[in-house]
Order: structure tokens, then sequence, then C-alpha cells
């Protein structure tokens, strides 16, 4: 099993735990990024993000395709959410599950790290003061 | 072209027209963007998307080509 998609609807953990479910599995993770309350030292009262739908999607499924060729037989699945997300919400999760924890371990991380860095996602943070600002931007 | 996030507010539109001859590469046509909006905020050298993958400033483009704009990633 690997899957991955863009979605514009609140993230369900247990429903991606149940896609990698396999009784060849013996370890299963579960990563969860959720909106944090402070950035680089500002009040953070949510986060909206978009994303390049199309290319998130195909972007993603490279991801995979490579974790699937570095580690043999394990099982992926991820979502990252897109709009207006309220704090401690999740904005993506990353389900893996191998028959050993190493590779179930090492296939969560390599995704989590390519997402952020390859991903066309991008996030505007609201700030309690009630300004806003997009993420990276070049200023 | 399409334009994402902060570089569709620097450029106050999600998609532009652009008129470039045949032969166009990625670099020019960040040129000819920047000469179009030469107030707007972007970097010099933005990362460029072809048909949905990365491209670099060599390649050249073909009619039809769905070009976008990369702003900086973020998500996670």
């Amino acid at each position: 099993m690997m899957r991955a998609a863009i979605v514009n609807r609140p993230l369900d953990a247990t429903a991606l735990l149940a896609e990698v479910a396999s009784d060849a599995h013996g370890a299963t993770t579960l990563f969860v990024g959720t909106v944090r309350n402070v950035n680089s030292g500002r009040a953070v009262s949510g986060i909206e993000y978009s994303a390049y739908d199309a290319m998130a999607t195909v972007e993603l499924q490279r991801i995979l395709d490579e974790t699937a060729l570095r580690f043999t037989d394990v099982s992926v699945v991820v979502e990252h959410r897109v709009g207006t997300l309220a704090l401690q919400e999740a904005s993506v999760i990353i389900a893996t599950a191998h028959a050993h924890r190493a590779p179930a371990l090492d296939a969560q991380r390599y995704v989590i790290e390519e997402l952020k860095k390859r991903v066309p996602v991008w996030k505007r943070e609201h700030y309690t003061d009630g300004t806003r600002e997009w993420v990276g931007a070049a200023s | 072209m399409l334009l994402f996030a902060s570089y569709a507010d620097a450029l106050g539109a999600s998609e532009i027209v652009l008129d470039v001859p045949e032969g166009t590469t990625v670099r020019d046509l960040v040129t000819a963007v920047r000469a179009r909006a030469p107030h707007a905020a972007l970097p010099p050298h933005p990362l460029v998307a072809v048909n949905q993958a990365y491209a670099g400033p060599d390649d050249v483009l073909t009619l039809g080509d769905e070009v976008a704009l990369i702003p900086p990633v973020a998500g996670g």
C-alpha cells in the first residue's frame, strides 16, 4: 500500500493506520504534524495552507516511489491538508508499516523530510495580533 | 504561467499570460516576468516547474507546457 493525497478536509489518523495494516507487519508508525501556537517568537492563532494541488500530489507520489526503492516492502500513506487550520489541527499525517521497526521508522523520516523540501505547499500564518504572513517567503 | 502564495500576491494574479518566442528557456521566461513586473517582490532566481516537475534554467519551453513559479515551499 502506497498512497499520497492533498485533501481539503480534516485528517483521520485512525483511517490511515487502518490503510497500512497487514498481517505481515510487525511495526507501524504514525507521524502527525500539527499547528503550533508560536513561530519565530510570534503568537500564532492558525495557519492557512495552500498547494499547487496537481504537482503536490505528483511530487508526493515521486517521494513514495523513492521510499519504495529504499525500503523494500514498506507501506506508506500520506495526506497533507489544505485550507485554514486551527491550533492543534493536523496539517499532515504519515502512516508507515513494515515487518520490522527500522524500515518503518526510517521510511517515515524520509517521507516527512523530503515533503518539507520539495512538495509545493505553502502556509500563511495568522497571528494573534490580526496580521498574517507567508512562511519562508523572500522579503 | 501559474503563480502561488506569496508570488501570486506579489504579481496580483494567480495566472499570467506571456507571449514568448519559440526556443524560450526557463531563464528567459523568468526574465520576462521580472521585466513585466519590475517592482514585484520576486527573487532573481525563483524555482520554476514545467508540467508539474521542477525545471532547470536552461530547459526549453514548448507550446502547451504548464509553467509555474514556485515560492519557497513550507509544507508539513
